[in-house]
């Protein structure tokens, strides 16, 4: 796919998700709007993976952290094929697989998640099998930014450069609000990129809602020899929806049909220009 | 039909008692909306800490509070605050005799559709292997306001366990004493007995009117203390009524129902029956759902009630 397809998937997904969370009345819309790009970058152009065979061995990995943003996930992973796309209707519903985190008896999803703080010391350890076989996998993990208060994510970036994992990407949906309001003000992480950088990771910052810049900064990896790379996407928590951008309300908010199709004509308006601009095909 | 939820009633109480209380402090964990709790901070900035999210922090926290003469009361997601945290709460409050008040909100299956990382139905079980930790399950949002009060008095860690949604009424006003460990009979009866804990105190009272219309003298205990268990109220019900039937929002394994067995079978050997989540991931849906799934409502304990008198 170039750039303008997956921007244009982007916003499709977003469509989806929106659709989803609506029916089903509960869902974390704020921060799965913000990482969609993020994981429409790494699903359809960066990773390397095989729906037909989502266990195949040399599959690069990606895990959700901030598992409670899966509306975007199973979203994709429908698209995908990893699952029928009428599946999607039973999001969150009594006796569903796709249950409001991620789940590993659906295709795709490697890891269970949902307590914030686990993912990428389970990453750590994945992307240091694949070093102890001489594997060529790599591992994608997505991190919230209020995440960061956790103490198990330091004890996880301390050890991945000290086990020299140039294969372990660490991505920071840097959208600056979690569910009490802004992380400066909940508990501040700032110097974030420096702190990261102490701890020996590679760091790339850039626009996560920008596609080229993540293609750019995932495709890549590995980018230092010997170090991980951390990417600080900064990103816009409710992104393509304008009422509910920067809004920490909108964390799981759940659209009414009003906003619904309110959401729904932004993005489809943004679409359109896509196409009149004549690029996509 | 009530409309007030427990955390609320926690927040409106707390707010009352810090008028003339500067000691009392409310902590969150990214969780003063979940937890109700925002009014207090925007009352008592001076006694409202958020750690973010970080629970084992949280519960370090609150222990060096406590140890400086405040109380702490920490307001996080079950879950999270009872397992997450345990070693804090084994060691820096319990072990260390830290007067931490631990309040888990959105418990047992309240989270539903969000899955077992979220559901906390192992957390009487961790609990209430702590020595000298008293964990406390309120019944209604008149007993949350009678325990909230207990609370600030009592000297201590507590664990307190509520559910997520405003529950029907138990008691009619909140006009008597809750004494931490001193079971509540609700209903006197002579054929069986029903010993409920938390929201599920309704469904058993629920229950019992089902089984006086057939006939069944039921007595309904609110076990709103599993620590220290009433003991005594247990060993009563077993000798006048000769049948027990357990009902709780937790895992059939280490909760309301073991302690119970546990003191049945040194005690007085009567039959008994233990209705909770089976050890699995409990399944996903609304909460009415999955208690519906698991047996924990009216009909299936009038059922079980009426094959345990061979009826
Ligand atoms: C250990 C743990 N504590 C608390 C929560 C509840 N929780 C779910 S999402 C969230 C806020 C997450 O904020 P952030 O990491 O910034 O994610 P984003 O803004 O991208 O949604 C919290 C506190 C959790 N899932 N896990």
């Amino acid at each position: 796919m170039n750039h303008i397809e997956l921007k244009a998937k982007a916003i499709q997904i977003r469509m989806d998700l929106l659709k989803m969370i609506h029916g089903a009345k509960t869902g974390h819309t704020g921060g799965s709007l913000s990482n969609t790009d993020i994981l429409t970058a790494l699903y359809y152009k960066i990773m390397k993976i095989d729906q037909q065979n989502s266990k195949w061995a040399e599959r690069d990995r990606f895990i959700a952290s901030k598992g409670h943003s899966v509306e975007s996930l199973w979203c994709i992973l429908a698209d995908l094929g990893f699952f029928p796309k009428e599946e999607l209707e039973t999001f969150s519903q009594f006796g569903t697989r796709l249950i409001g985190h991620p789940n590993n008896k659906v295709p795709g999803i490697e890891m269970n998640t949902g307590a914030l703080g686990h993912g990428l010391a389970i990453s750590v350890g994945m992307a240091l099998a694949a070093k102890r076989d001489g594997k060529s996998y790599r591992v994608f993990c997505l991190m919230g930014d209020g995440e960061q208060a956790e103490g198990s994510v330091w004890e996880a970036a301390m050890a991945g450069p000290h086990f020299k994992l140039d294969n372990l990407v660490g991505i920071i949906d840097r959208n600056r609000l979690q569910i009490s309001g802004s992380t400066e003000e909940v508990m501040g992480l700032e110097p974030l990129e420096e702190k990261w950088a102490a701890f020996g990771w590679n760091v790339v910052s850039i626009d996560g809602n920008d596609m080229e810049s993540l293609v750019e900064a995932f495709g890549a990896v590995p980018t230092v020899p010997g170090k991980p790379t951390l990417v600080m996407a900064n990103t816009v928590k409710g992104k393509g929806v304008s009422f509910a951008e920067n809004n920490p309300a909108w964390h799981h908010h759940v659209p009414n049909d009003t906003q619904l199709s309110q959401a729904l004509a932004e993005l489809s308006a943004a679409l359109e220009l896509l196409q009149q601009e004549g690029r996509v095909r | 039909m009530n409309t007030i939820p427990n955390r609320q009633v926690i927040c409106e109480t707390l707010l009352k008692l810090a008028e003339t209380d500067p000691d009392i402090m409310v902590l969150t964990s990214d969780s003063r909306g979940s937890a109700a709790m925002a009014p207090f901070a925007n009352a008592f900035p001076n006694q409202f800490v958020e750690v973010g999210i970080a629970e084992q922090n949280i519960v370090g926290i609150s222990a060096g509070l406590a140890h400086s003469g405040k109380k702490p009361f920490v307001t996080s997601p079950a879950c999270f605050l009872s397992m997450r945290s345990i070693e804090q709460i084994k060691v820096d409050v319990a072990y260390s005799g830290t007067n931490v008040k631990l309040v888990g909100i959105s418990g047992g299956v309240s989270y539903g559709a969000l899955g077992m990382s979220h559901h906390s139905v192992q957390d009487i079980a961790v609990a209430r292997a702590i020595p000298g930790l008293a964990v406390v399950l309120p019944a209604d949002r008149h007993e949350t306001k009678r325990m909230t009060e207990a609370l600030v008095k009592h000297q201590g860690g507590v664990y307190v366990r509520i559910g997520r949604n405003a529950v029907e009424d138990v008691y009619e006003s909140d006009d008597y004493e809750f004494i931490i460990g001193k079971a509540v009979t609700l209903r006197d009866g002579t054929d069986l007995t029903i010993i409920a804990t938390g929201e599920t105190v309704r469904v058993a009272l629920d229950t019992q009117k089902a089984l006086q219309e057939v006939g069944v003298s039921c007595r309904v205990i609110n076990m709103h203390t599993i620590k220290p268990l009433d003991e005594e109220a247990i060993i009563r019900a077993a000798r006048e009524t000769g049948h027990i039937i357990t009902v709780e929002e937790h895992s059939i394994f280490g909760g309301l129902g073991a302690a119970v067995a546990e003191v049945v079978v040194q005690h007085q050997l009567v039959p008994m029956r233990i209705i909770g989540i089976p050890d699995e991931p409990a399944i996903a849906g609304k909460s009415s759902e999955v208690f519906k799934h698991y047996g924990i409502h009216t009909d299936n304990l009038k059922r079980v009630a009426l094959e345990m008198l061979g009826k």
